[in-house]
């Protein structure tokens, strides 16, 4: 009986030592670094596009001069050669070819050299123009725009009473700084202007309409596309019957693989000339008409994701509710609806991400106006739109290039931070509310 | 007749093309708890939730017979099924508080019926959890989620939500099923204290919970009802073959 016993043993080094198994060990590791791929991709996509608009924030410095053609280069003589002028004052010549040398055509200077020459001359000599006049003049006139133009109509003459008044040396020399600043910031000073207007003499890279815009459809598709969405959501998990719900569900779901471009088709011939005929507005393509566009395009995503949501929550939690003497009604709304708030939370930050990056529907259906006003019949263009439109015809490396990319970044950084706030903040919150601590 | 609360005539339950139920007959006595036994499938859920129509909510469900409550057949056209069911209430036998908090569970039958005002809603709480003998455990949490509670606390809490609503009949489907011995047997003196005010129903699967418990028990297979009488004869001196066999364990 003895031996049996100890051959029989179970529990030996051997068998329980640990095994290599080469097929679990290689799923794993293929599985982990098909996530890590995924991610490093997300991540190398946002690194690419904010790379591509990294030129404007060093455009402030040096290359915004180039390309914007404001060329400020000499800047650093300026003083000096004023300083030289005015010791040599009296000969007009000599000011004028001081200046043109230094000086850029449209900058201070070069406007000098073409209106001022002889007249101005004898203005200055009367010395009896205001110095602070012309400290107002430059803040007030010069600013974002054509700087050049200002002068020319405003500062000249005045310019040459200062100048030969010694102290007002410093003045001006203050506020060429000024005006160097203005220079340097101008992509950034006009990045929070609402004008955008990329192509021109003078571009203007204004992201605040772009801004407005963006908002004014994500919020009109989002209040069109969310309560539409989750009350569908709703019906088919709460009331409908199993056939219905069979039915419904894959037609609304269809609906998220319907293309874009059709959408916003549908959107320019048919919805435009409808709702213009209802409202009565002007802009036949608006922030409306796009807006309800886009929540065409958002709802099968919203209804999808809360449907889930809500279909998840126990039988238990509903049959608890009813065999309190609730309604089918009274229990849709204070039980299944918040037991599934985080779901549905996650559905319509899924919807608003679709709106907010959605190209197609916004360029065919918002009238690509960008303007700044509230009215929701107005119309916008949003950043989307904008890449989507602009980006193949400009110029590799060229500021609205880069601009453009600035604004995918901005697009990125959106979505990005949207979700973390909804993460972090909004959805315990909701919870807490809602679910008790 | 007063002392019947609910008298059934030969009711019987189809689920499909199967019957679950087969023709039953019974009186259930006012004020008094009445036990349901009877091994596992014969149809003692289905019973008891065909008193607050739960059956409702299963679209294969089709039912035969009477079900008079108070002398109302509560499964007549006229019969409003959300009424039914705020005067017979239910404990499950799976706890299932809402994920809510304790607060919001016990008041959410009262919020329902409209009553909005705090301090109405706040003797609610504290009288319906001193009655399911929960309030001194839980007072200083009300505003915590019920999901964090153990098994035991949920299920009073599940009673005390039932209670509250103030119903006339309470329906527990294996209310101690998944109970420690000390919470179960805060249950079972729960229930002694209710009778007073409740006409009780309870499954359980428990000889002695049964024999504690109750004042009339009725015992269930195959669909049929058995037997039904008072707990002392049916554990004493059962008339059936069947339930002798079944209550002393010589089942099968
Ligand atoms: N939703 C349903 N659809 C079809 N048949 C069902 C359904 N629910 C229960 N049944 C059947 O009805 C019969 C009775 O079920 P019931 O749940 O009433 O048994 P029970 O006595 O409560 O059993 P247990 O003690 O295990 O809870 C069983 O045969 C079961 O398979
Ligand atoms: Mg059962």
């Amino acid at each position: 009986m003895s031996s049996p016993i100890s051959s029989k043993q179970n529990f030996t080094k051997e068998s329980l030592e640990k095994q290599f198994r080469l097929s679990e060990f290689l799923a794993e590791k293929i599985i982990s670094s098909v996530a890590f791929l995924s991610i490093a991709i997300i991540f190398l996509i946002f690194i690419f596009v904010f790379k591509e608009s990294l030129p404007i924030f060093s455009l402030g410095k040096e290359s915004a001069k180039v390309e914007m053609q404001q060329s400020v280069s000499a800047s650093g003589d300026q003083p000096e050669s004023y300083g030289g002028v005015e010791t040599e004052d009296l000969q007009p010549e000599s000011y004028g070819g001081v200046e043109t040398e230094d000086l850029q055509p449209e900058s201070y200077g070069g406007v000098e050299t073409e209106d001022l020459q002889p007249e101005t001359y004898g203005g200055v000599e009367k010395e009896d123009l205001q110095p602070e006049s012309y400290g107002g003049v430059e803040k007030e006139d010069l600013q974002p725009e054509s700087y050049g133009g200002v002068e020319k109509e405003d500062l000249q003459p005045e310019t040459y009473g200062d100048v030969q008044a010694e102290p007002l040396v410093e003045n001006n020399d203050s506020a060429e700084d000024t005006a160097k600043e203005k220079k340097s910031n101008s992509i950034w000073d006009t990045l929070l202007t609402p004008d955008w207007v990329p192509v021109s003499e003078n571009p203007r890279f204004g992201l605040l309409s772009l801004l407005i815009g963006t908002l004014k459809v994500t919020i009109i598709s989002m209040l069109i596309a969310g309560p539409i969405a989750i009350l569908a959501a709703l019906y088919t998990s709460c009331f409908a019957s199993k056939r219905t719900k069979e039915i419904i569900k894959p037609i609304i779901e269809m609906l998220a693989a319907f293309p874009s471009v059709v959408i916003g088709f549908f959107a320019l011939m048919v919805m435009a000339t409808f709702f213009q005929d209802i409202f009565g507005y002007d802009s036949r393509l608006n922030a409306f008409v796009g807006g309800v566009a886009m929540a065409l395009a958002a709802i099968p995503i919203i209804y999808t994701i809360s449907e889930d949501a809500l279909s998840s929550i126990p039988k238990t939690y509903t049959e608890a509710s009813l065999a309190l003497g609730a309604n089918k009604w009274q229990t849709a709304f204070y039980v299944v609806l918040p037991a599934a708030t985080p779901g549905i939370f996650a559905a319509l930050l899924l919807g608003v991400g679709r709106v907010f990056g959605e190209t197609m529907i916004a360029l065919m259906a918002t009238g690509n106006a960008a303007l700044m006003s509230a009215n929701p019949f107005e119309s916008v263009r949003t950043f989307a739109a904008t890449i989507g439109a602009e980006m193949a015809e400009t110029v590799f490396g060229e500021t609205h290039y880069s601009v453009l990319f600035f604004i995918g970044s901005l697009l990125f950084i959106f979505s990005f931070g949207l979700n973390a706030l909804a993460e972090f903040y909004v959805k315990g919150k909701l919870i807490k509310k809602f679910q008790g601590k | 007749m007063k002392d019947i609360k609910i008298q059934v005539n030969d009711l019987s339950l189809y689920y499909g093309e199967k019957k679950a139920l087969k023709e039953i007959s019974m009186q259930v006595p006012a004020n008094k708890v009445t036990a349901l036994i009877g091994p596992s499938g014969c149809g003692k859920s289905t019973f008891l939730r065909c008193i607050n129509r739960m059956n409702d909510l299963i679209p294969s469900v089709s039912i035969t017979g009477q079900m008079l409550v108070e002398g109302v057949d509560i499964y007549d056209k006229n019969v409003d099924v959300v009424n039914i069911r705020k005067k017979i209430g239910m404990v499950f036998q799976k706890s299932n508080p809402f994920p809510k908090s304790i607060y919001e569970n016990v008041i959410y039958g009262s919020r329902i019926n409209g009553i909005t005002d705090k301090r109405e809603l706040d003797e609610i709480v504290e009288t319906s959890l001193r009655q399911a003998a929960i309030w001194d455990e839980l007072k200083d949490r009300l505003g915590d989620s019920a999901l964090g509670l153990s098994g035991g606390q949920q299920q009073r809490l599940c009673i005390a939500r039932t209670l509250a609503v103030n119903p006339d009949i309470i329906l527990m489907d294996e209310p101690a099923s998944a109970l420690d011995p000390i919470s179960t047997s805060k249950i079972e003196e729960l229930v002694h204290e209710l009778k007073e005010k409740y006409t009780i129903l309870i499954v359980t699967h428990n000889m002695q919970q049964a024999a504690r418990v109750s004042d009339h028990t009725a015992f269930f297979y195959m669909g049929e009802l058995i037997e039904m009488g008072k707990t002392d004869a049916i554990f004493t001196k059962p008339a059936k073959k069947q339930t002798e066999d079944y209550i002393t364990g010589r089942f099968g």
